[in-house]
């Protein structure tokens, strides 16, 4: 147990090194973690909160599997999707001639597939609920079901914030699907999460403790961030 | 007024008569609305009234289009509503009011209805200053009290400058003050050319406010008559006990 | 519908904005290289003289023969030659070269149960391991080092296979994840000198048995054969692989030292076989 505290001890006085010399190689692999992974949620809730939403509103044949599909897809292993995405962006897959592979691209790609169902999938939960409170006065006030679905996301934009978030959390700290498509090249698509595999391989733990404990730091700012501009939106509007 | 063209162009239909003719709902076997046949014709309130379960609620959302009659026909001067209709209104018990502030509540109204947003800000002013929620215009809509929300139901409903309202039991959950205020509201509306229908179980409020009466008891019109009739010679003896204050037959 | 996927295309071109339109070729080769900086210490030379970075992609042998092969490197740089050959051969790859060896050490607990360290040759440290039945971490991923554990078996004659599970343990892990277990479970593995030299997570896990021939580890370089894929970039990667068996090339990896130590040790175009004999 001593031994235990000492590691981490240790492992906080690096992290502390390394964040106050602003050390230019961490500082590159925290911007690109950051620039894959909100691009990705980005991506991911355009598609996936209309998505959704969709699938809480409209009634159509085949509804239950694509629900099912999506809630199975929201446990998918990371290395499973990585590995799909590598087949298809590979030279040799179907959309090999885009040369993506080992891109921040294909990284993108990656954790857009890994974050969409999960925020389709509590979009969807939101909707059903909200949809309860809503259904019979907006169709009253006479609004179409198109119209409808828009007003539902935007009346539940505080609560769709958490889903969205949950989505970032897991593609900030996912490693198996980015390590296969992005290849963890150094000064190109070396993140975060595959640094850190990166030093534990090498047996570095105290370094990969070290930026571990980055990495939380970082996803802790961003949602804290979220968190108090959501809380002070939701203080003005209720 | 530009706005009040605008407006009266867009919901420019004589929705009166309403004619109900062999009306049946009927959910899971229960004959909830049974054989109703009325016509209304006066273009003042008209208030239908009976106790809980009797089939008011029902009627008034047949009257929007948000019910289906199983057998029967309903018509709006030979029109079946439907819910976007802009030329008719409806109010529910308890309002659900959007996330926004009580202008932003009313401007959704109009975009549903595809006004042209130049008339919003002469026909937003006007519908909140009717309902005394002017001062309030910037404010959240969900931090209003309930009578203050119920007035912006109202005003939601006006804002369109519809022919006809339709209420459904649109004071049930007020305080008396509350009450008094949505009761004057009605009243202005119905002064205005405005054709309301509301129900309510609470006879005081009937009385108050009804020209006419449509008195139903388990999913039956049992008495359809003016307010002055209806309250000093009911017909039927289930009106006259329901005005006694007895228990009524099946409650 | 139409504004949305515009606005996908734009979201995706910001995230993709790499900025830097350098030439650069990518090489997939083994940790070994990687993790102990002799290619962090190569590149940026070959770059200065010739304005082409590599980019690469450390992974096991036969993930990296399996990525030249599936187009997604231009070159290959690895450890085991009868599957670079038969790469080569199967006509995935070309001109393949010698580029250098380095060297296996076999680690274990500082005590030295088995009592390998008095011995002379590595079959013989295994024969011990196997006869105390002493924990052994196999990496069991089919890596070059993997196929190099099972050959020194059976120069042993031991069939390790038959003990899995017992004091024979496959991790299916990589180099470093190995050592980290054997460190854990006070067991014996043989893992490439850069690694181990660069392992920080020790403990009581010590060298203790290294300078054997069979442990020598050939190194070549296969170019991806542009005729399978005509995207790869030969001109470049030729470039690369002309550099590493140049006299410069050859001399900067003899000089790469990790804590004072020379990992690499340059042989190209002669044989390994001249090695094994001085």
């Amino acid at each position: 147990m001593v031994l235990v505290l000492n590691d981490f001890s240790q492992a906080f006085s690096k992290a502390f090194q390394l964040i106050f010399h602003l050390d230019p190689a961490l500082l590159e692999i925290i911007g690109l973690s950051l620039r894959v992974s909100m691009t990705a949620v980005l991506i991911a809730s355009i598609i996936g909160l209309p998505l959704g939403a969709a699938l809480a509103l409209y009634k159509f044949y085949g509804r239950g599997l694509v629900v099912a599909l999506l809630n199975a897809f929201m446990g998918l292993p990371p290395v499973v999707v990585g590995l799909v995405v590598y087949l298809m962006l590979s030279r040799s897959g179907p959309f090999g001639v885009l040369g993506l592979l080992f891109t921040p691209t294909a990284m993108i790609i990656a954790q857009v597939c890994l974050i969409t169902p999960i925020i389709a999938a509590l979009t969807r939960q939101t909707i059903l609920d909200a949809n309860v409170e809503y259904y019979e006065q907006l169709r009253a006030l006479g609004a179409k079901a198109s119209r409808m679905m828009k007003t539902l996301l935007w009346e539940t934009r505080f609560s769709l914030l958490t889903g969205v978030f949950a989505g970032f959390g897991r593609a900030i700290a996912e490693v198996g699907a980015v390590l296969i498509v992005g290849g963890n090249i150094n000064h190109a698509t070396r993140v975060m999460t595959t640094a850190i595999a990166l030093e534990t391989r090498k047996g570095d733990i105290e370094l990969a403790l070290a930026l571990g404990i980055i990495l939380i730091a970082i996803s802790l700012i961003v949602t804290s961030i979220v968190m108090s501009a959501r809380h002070a939106a939701y203080q003005h509007h209720n | 007024m530009l706005h009040t063209n605008t407006i009266t162009s867009m919901s420019n239909i004589d929705a009166l008569p309403l004619q109900v003719n062999n009306l049946h709902i009927t959910k899971n076997g229960n004959a909830l609305l049974n054989d109703l046949t009325l016509t209304i014709e006066s273009n003042d309130i008209t208030v239908i009234l009976g106790p809980n379960g009797a089939g008011k609620s029902l009627l008034l959302r047949t009257a929007h289009g948000l019910e289906l009659p199983n057998q029967g026909t309903l018509r709006w001067n030979a029109t079946t509503p439907k819910p976007q209709n802009a030329w008719r209104a409806y109010i529910f018990q308890k309002p659900v009011l959007l996330r926004r502030s009580v202008r932003a509540n009313l401007e959704y109204v109009l975009s549903l209805h595809g006004i042209d947003k130049t008339n919003y800000p002469s026909l937003i002013d006007a519908a909140l200053e009717h309902t005394g929620l002017s001062q309030l215009a910037e404010r959240n809509a969900r931090v209003l009290s309930g009578g203050e929300q119920q007035r912006l139901n109202i005003a939601r409903a006006w804002v369109l400058k519809p022919n006809v309202i339709l209420l459904d039991e649109p004071t049930a959950e007020l305080d008396p003050n509350g009450t008094a205020s949505i009761e004057h509201l009605i009243k202005t509306i119905a002064q205005e050319g405005t054709k309301v229908v509301m129900s309510t179980h609470d006879l005081g409020q009937a009385h108050r406010l009804a020209n006419d009466i449509l008195f139903l008891h388990q999913g039956k019109l049992v008495e359809h008559t003016s307010a002055k009739v209806f309250f000093e010679k009911p017909q039927s003896q289930t009106a006259q006990n329901f005005i006694a204050g007895k228990l009524l037959n099946g409650d | 519908m139409r504004r949305i996927y515009i606005t996908l295309l734009f979201l995706i071109s910001i995230g993709a904005a790499n900025a830097n339109e350098e030439t650069f070729i990518t090489l997939s080769s083994t940790t070994s290289t990687d993790n102990s900086g002799l290619l962090e210490y190569l590149i940026p030379k070959f770059k200065n003289k010739t304005g082409i970075n590599v980019r690469v992609i450390a992974v096991g042998t036969g993930r990296a023969l399996q990525l030249g092969e599936r187009g997604d490197a231009d070159a290959v740089l690895v450890h085991h030659k009868t599957s670079e050959e038969r790469f080569v051969e199967n006509g995935f790859g070309i001109e393949r070269r010698d580029v250098m060896y380095n060297d296996y050490v076999i680690v274990g607990p500082r005590k030295d149960p088995a009592n390998i360290q008095d011995t002379r040759h590595a079959a013989q440290a295994f024969k011990l391991i196997s006869k105390n039945r002493v924990p052994f971490i196999s990496r069991g991923d089919d890596s070059g080092t993997h196929k190099k554990e099972l050959e020194l078996w059976s120069l042993a004659s031991v069939d390790a296979q038959q003990y899995s599970g017992e004091w024979y343990r496959e991790a299916g892990a990589g180099m470093g994840a190995t050592l980290n277990i054997a460190n854990g479970m006070d067991a014996y593995a043989l893992t490439d000198r850069g690694t181990w030299l660069s392992f920080k997570n020790r403990d009581e896990l010590a060298l203790l048995f290294e300078n054997d021939p069979p442990l020598f580890n050939q190194y070549g370089i296969i170019l991806v054969n542009p005729e399978r894929h005509e995207h790869i970039k030969y001109t470049e990667a030729k470039q690369f692989s002309d550099w590493l068996i140049s006299n410069e090339g050859q001399q900067a990896i003899a000089e790469f030292t990790l804590k004072g130590q020379q990992l690499f040790f340059p042989n190209a175009q002669r044989e390994i076989a001249t090695f094994e004999t001085e």
